[in-house]
């Protein structure tokens, strides 16, 4: 299948105003080694989209190429019309205020409290203070971690870090939602409730993607479209009720 | 900005050793280069009181007479601003030397000739340095009818070489310490943002700009740069104060000379110059590692 490049952006444009995410064609390898092989994917404004797939099967490296922590080899993606592939770095950091990320290995910042992991999003889009200590409380409180809000990372459980983990995603209003395994961590209680937290949002009308290999938990909490990937490459979609 | 400032505050309360070293080394090069300062300013201060504000004496030849005056005057006028311009014949010069000496000595009476020549005393006008007179001075030397113009060239020209001297020994040394202090910044910042490493890598990733990311450092630099500059004055301040309080006034007056501080305007410069070594040392470290 050959689409001219541009031609693929004029559709966008035109035909789908709603579709949020695109992917065309995206090849991401690592040396010689494929990561994700031939991508094509759509998503819709407000989709609730889970990637499963074994471990190594690239569902980290698919959200990676989204927020630009990774460049695709080959390929082309549009997030909200914007073609990645064009986006200058001094224009990047306004790309990523529009995702919220949970990210596999949390990425907490040690040596900072948990309330200032979580402030730094807003902080860093250039919140009012009054404003940025409000919002980070009422995050914490909704995920459980409003009592521990002085506490260094290191010192928390890795459920605890997970949860501070999604609060620091979800604090900025994002209108992506792009969470690794948020709910590793946790026992099936605390999974169950970072997912409904995370189907709020949804329900907001946010667009959210949540990569894990732990199918069967997701399958029986939530409704959305399910994308099955195995060695870079999707094997098939389905919508699950 | 409150906020970068809060949070520069804190990281430097963080690593309170680093920064402590940080400090105390741009403290001590700010003591050296200050100390020189001090040394300077008096030095020269003290060589103009001994220049008496730029004055010289022209001696001129016998073979001088009062018609060749003014056209001596103007050409002396020609050659640089002078503020005035006294002459003082050789008469005048033997009495005033009679009168002042009669007490002591008859000698001056037995004299059957006036040994003393003709002198014009001048006072030049504007001049920045010892140099600008010497200059001057040996420009009136060329004139056909100066013998000789004094103004202290000797035992003070001797003694300029020597100033010289440390003037350059000076430069070099506050360069090197400046280099070190420069080269000391720059690596603390370093060892800052590599201690800081993830948190740069999750600022990125959250939408944090460039600027938003280097500022903590900038403002960290600065007041690095800021404290270093006033602890070093402080230090040299007390010595100041404790030696000065120890000199022998009498000693002081005789050889004309008291020690003065920096002036503000030089406080000023050394404060900002501290202030601006910090961010030269974050500026020079973040481009290399952000590159
Ligand atoms: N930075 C990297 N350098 C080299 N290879 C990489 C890198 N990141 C990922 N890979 C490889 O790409 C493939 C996909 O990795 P990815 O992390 O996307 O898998 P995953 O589906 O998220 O697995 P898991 O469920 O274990 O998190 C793997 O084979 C991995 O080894
Ligand atoms: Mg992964």
């Amino acid at each position: 299948m050959t689409m001219d490049v541009n031609n693929f952006e004029d559709m966008n444009d035109t035909n789908n105003k709603n579709l949020t995410i695109r992917l065309f064609n995206v090849n991401k390898r690592y040396g010689g080694k494929f990561a994700l092989k031939g991508i094509n994917l759509d998503i819709e404004q407000g989709e609730f989209i889970f990637i499963s797939g074994p471990s190594g099967a690239g569902k980290s490296t698919l959200l990676k190429v989204l927020y630009l922590a990774e460049k695709v080899s080959e390929g082309q993606i549009l997030i909200e019309g914007m073609n990645l592939a064009r986006i200058s770095s001094s224009k990047l950091p306004f790309l990523r205020r529009r995702f919220g990320m949970v990210f596999q290995d949390f990425k907490l910042i040690p040596n900072r409290t948990v309330y200032e992991n979580v402030a730094l999003v807003l902080e860093a889009a250039g919140a009012k203070s009054s404003f940025v200590k409000k919002k980070v409380m009422q995050v914490l409180r909704t995920v459980g971690m409003d009592k521990k809000f002085k506490a260094l990372p290191p010192t928390l459980s890795g459920g605890e870090q997970q949860r501070v983990a999604v609060a620091r995603a979800v604090v900025g209003d994002p209108s992506i939602i792009l969470a690794d395994e948020p709910t590793g961590s946790l026992d099936s209680k605390s999974a169950q409730l970072i997912l409904d937290f995370l189907m709020e949002y949804h329900k907001k009308g946010a667009t959210v993607l949540i990569a894990s290999h732990n199918l069967h938990l997701l399958q029986s909490t939530v409704r959305g479209r399910n994308v099955e990937i195995s060695e870079g490459t999707i094997n098939r979609t389905a919508t699950m009720l | 900005m409150t906020h970068f400032v809060k949070k520069a505050l804190a990281d430097i309360r963080l690593n309170r050793f680093l920064n402590l070293i940080t400090i105390i080394t741009i403290s001590l090069s700010i003591l050296v280069v200050s100390v020189f300062l001090l040394f300077f300013e008096n030095a020269s201060r003290v060589i103009e009181s001994w220049n008496q504000g730029g004055r010289a004496m022209i001696y001129l030849k016998s073979d001088f007479s009062l018609d060749m005056l003014p056209d001596l005057k103007a050409k002396i006028n020609a050659l640089g601003d002078i503020d005035d311009m006294v002459f003082i014949s050789k008469t005048q010069a033997i009495d005033k030397l009679k009168k002042e000496m009669s007490s002591r000595t008859t000698f001056l009476e037995t004299l059957n000739e006036n040994p003393l020549p003709d002198a014009l005393e001048i006072r030049i006008k504007t001049y920045n340095s010892f140099e600008e007179v010497q200059k001057f001075a040996q420009s009136i030397k060329k004139i056909e009818i100066v013998e000789e113009v004094e103004y202290g060239q000797g035992w003070l020209g001797k003694f300029l070489k020597i100033f010289n001297l440390f003037k350059i020994t000076g430069y070099g040394m506050c360069t090197l310490f400046f280099l070190i202090a420069l080269f000391i910044t720059a690596n603390t910042v370093r060892l800052a943002f590599y201690s800081r490493k993830i948190e740069v890598e999750v600022m990125r990733l959250v939408g944090a700009t460039e600027t938003f990311i280097k500022a903590p450092f900038y403002v960290e630099g600065l007041l690095q740069g800021f404290f270093g500059g006033i602890l070093g004055l402080m230090v040299l301040l007390i010595t100041y104060l404790s030696v000065s309080s120890g000199i022998d006034q009498s000693l002081a007056s005789y050889i004309y000379f008291d020690i003065r501080f920096l002036s503000l305007k030089i406080i000023l410069l050394i404060i900002f110059g501290s202030t601006f070594l910090g961010w030269f040392g974050c500026y020079l470290s973040l481009k290399q590692i952000l590159k």
